[in-house]
């Protein structure tokens, strides 16, 4: 299903533009129902009071959505907004349940007195309308509340089973016109699920949106999954599962919901990883005792050794470019960063920090290398790619597998409790200081975040 | 030395009862039919001793005494003097049945990365797996298969439980 971009013809409005010139006024503020601006980091930016009333429509009718009629949507869309901006700690919006609902005819003309007087620096405002083949359509309005100025705007057209990936895309203008930075909530991840006891964890690969919702579960749990990675193209993940006793790398294709051996191997393989365009695959694979990394076709075909010291080469992640790997190696005596070019020329060791460094993940912008730095506790950092400028994300007993929010300025891993083994997947950004815990239903590790949906 | 037993199994087995040990972490690839209410199930080795067929993996369980496992040191997977012995042990039972075939599952503690510990234990499976040939176990018989930190024996976040759960163990095929 692809997310149908709709123009914000004045025509969509013009039923209504008459009532945009005597536009009901919203409702003074009453007390203690102000905007809240709470700094949460130290860019000016993120002082900014957001406002996110409840999206008007033009009829309250009902939808095939999950959230109900198109006005317990506007309601619902607001709401994941609210979510998105506030979840990944950069700012501190105000929602729907707090804010009075405009009228249609105030989307395209906000009541800009009434929210200066809620002490509301931006105003994230829209609408929503039921079309007759059963999709929906949201507009996605960003306002300056202090300049009276309209700073974007946007439109999609969805089916009803996507209404949320039209509030991540507002999410998404409202986030890349305010921070400059590139949009990510519109995107998936995969990752493993855990239940069950330390000794006994049943390991399940599952997906869901950026946000946690639209959760679903792909394996069964009978085999152990582990490592997944979502395809480019969000069509297939890769991961590891047991078979017959021994780890072997599956495609799972989401279109037809079945899996596949990527290849047939008497030695256990480890750690597929996709090129940026998706047409090659990374794996590792164990011959006596002796890993190496290896590429081959996605589609199938003739392998090419990439790495062939004594040591264990593993996993790998390739530039954005397409035309660097950067990989983790014991071959000096205990697990390293490495690089080489994408032909396995060139290899050379980037971390010199004492300690560990391990699960080196490069950057969608190429900037920065994500891993997981050992020493004592386990933690997320980062350097750049000449193994310079190193920064820790995260100080906990054990955080590891770090993996990149499609605009690479946040990261999320997966933190492992001392004593009980238990796991959850967290995401840090990039200044360290704002860090949270995913909602998931139940334990998670190996979080692999996908690129951000077209 | 532990007594022969294989008087005791042959009168077992002639009544029809094959009793299978739990020690493995596998599932006997063959259940046996269900008997009844009238088989305990209770698998404390007390009153295993009595079924063990020579030969089986609950005979080799049995006679190892433990030293169907192999400890390391974080990180390591060299063979020391402990490990040696227990590797003679296995050895030797397995020269005595060369018929049997074994797995060797290779594990970490949880103080790694995934990825790593299961390229880790396969690389402990393997030394196990290599010391074996060396004396004499044809390789054939024998495959490796690592767990990583997965399957861990021992539950606690300490140096002891770490130092259980840094292992290879051999099983034997039934």
């Amino acid at each position: 299903m692809k997310l149908v971009p709709t123009i914000l013809l004045a025509a969509l409005l013009s039923g209504t533009a008459i009532a945009q010139d005597a536009a009901p006024p919203v409702a003074p503020p009453a007390e203690g129902q102000g905007i809240d601006v709470t700094v949460s980091d130290d860019s000016d930016w993120q002082d900014l009071g957001i406002a996110i009333p409840a999206f008007a429509t033009n009829a309250d009718v009902a939808t095939q959505t999950s959230a109900g009629s198109t006005g317990q949507l506007g309601l619902a869309l607001a709401q994941v907004i609210t979510g998105d901006l506030k979840n990944n700690g950069l700012f501190k919006p105000t929602g729907p349940e707090r804010l009075p609902r405009p009228e249609l005819g105030q989307i395209q003309a906000p009541d800009y007195p009434t929210w200066a007087g809620r002490r509301a620096d931006m105003l994230v405002q829209g609408f929503v309308r039921a079309e007759s083949n059963g999709q929906v359509t949201v507009g996605c309005y960003l306002y300056d509340v202090a300049l009276n100025q309209q700073l974007g705007k946007a439109g999609w057209t969805v089916p009803p089973g996507e209404w949320r990936r039209a509030a991540h895309k507002c999410a998404d203008m409202v986030y890349a016109r305010l921070s400059g930075e590139n949009p990510f909530f519109d995107s998936r991840i995969a990752y493993i699920a855990e239940t069950g006891p330390k000794d006994h964890r049943i390991k399940r690969l599952a997906i869901m949106d950026s946000d946690g919702a639209n959760h679903r579960y792909l394996t069964t749990g009978q085999a152990t999954a582990l490592t997944p990675r979502y395809s480019p193209d969000y069509k297939a993940i890769l991961y590891l599962s047991y078979y017959n006793g021994q780890p072997r790398i599956y495609i799972y294709d989401l279109e037809s919901n079945t899996q596949r051996l990527l290849l047939k191997a008497n030695n256990p393989l480890f750690a597929p990883r996709w090129s940026p365009d998706g047409k090659w695959v990374l794996y590792s694979m164990a011959i006596a005792g002796n890993t190496d990394i290896y590429k081959m076709p996605a589609a199938g075909g003739a392998a090419v050794k990439l790495t062939t010291s004594p040591g264990i080469d593993i996993g790998g992640s390739f530039s954005p470019d397409g035309t660097r790997i950067v990989f983790e190696s014991d071959r000096s005596g205990s697990q390293q960063v490495y690089v080489m070019n994408a032909d396995g020329t060139n290899q050379h060791r980037i971390s010199f920090f004492g300690g560990r460094s391990a699960t080196p993940e490069w950057s969608p912008r190429g900037d920065q290398i994500a891993f997981t730095h050992i020493a004592g506790n386990f933690r997320i950092a980062v350097m750049d790619p000449s193994g310079g400028s190193l920064r820790y994300l995260t100080d906990a007993w054990q955080d590891e597998a770090p993996t990149w929010a499609p605009n690479g300025r946040i990261i999320q891993f997966f933190r492992t409790a001392r004593g009980s083994g238990k796991t959850g997947v967290w995401q840090v950004d990039l200044t360290g200081r704002n860090e949270r815990k995913l909602e998931t239903p139940v334990d998670g590790s190996d979080p692999a975040w996908g690129p951000l949906r077209p | 030395m532990r007594p022969n037993r294989s008087l005791a199994t042959i009168a077992m087995l002639s009544a029809g009862t094959l009793v299978l040990a739990a020690c493995s972490s596998k599932p006997p690839k063959q259940l046996p039919p269900d008997p009844g209410g009238a088989v305990s199930t209770n698998t404390s080795q007390g009153t295993m001793q009595q079924g063990i067929v020579p030969g089986s993996q609950a005979d080799f369980a049995q006679q190892m005494m433990g030293q169907d496992t192999i400890y390391f040191e974080t990180d390591k997977y060299n063979i020391d003097a402990a490990d040696e012995m227990a590797l003679q042990a296995q050895a030797a039972w397995l020269a005595r049945y060369p018929g049997k075939r074994a797995t060797i599952e290779g594990h970490c503690d949880e103080r790694g990365t995934r990825e790593y510990n299961l390229a880790l234990g396969e690389r402990r499976a393997n030394a196990s797996k290599n010391y074996l040939a060396s004396l004499g176990i044809d390789p054939a018989r024998l495959t490796t298969v690592s767990y990583g930190k997965e399957r861990p024996i021992a539950l606690g976040s300490d140096e002891a439980s770490w130092a259980k759960n840094r292992r290879a163990v051999t099983i034997t095929i039934d």
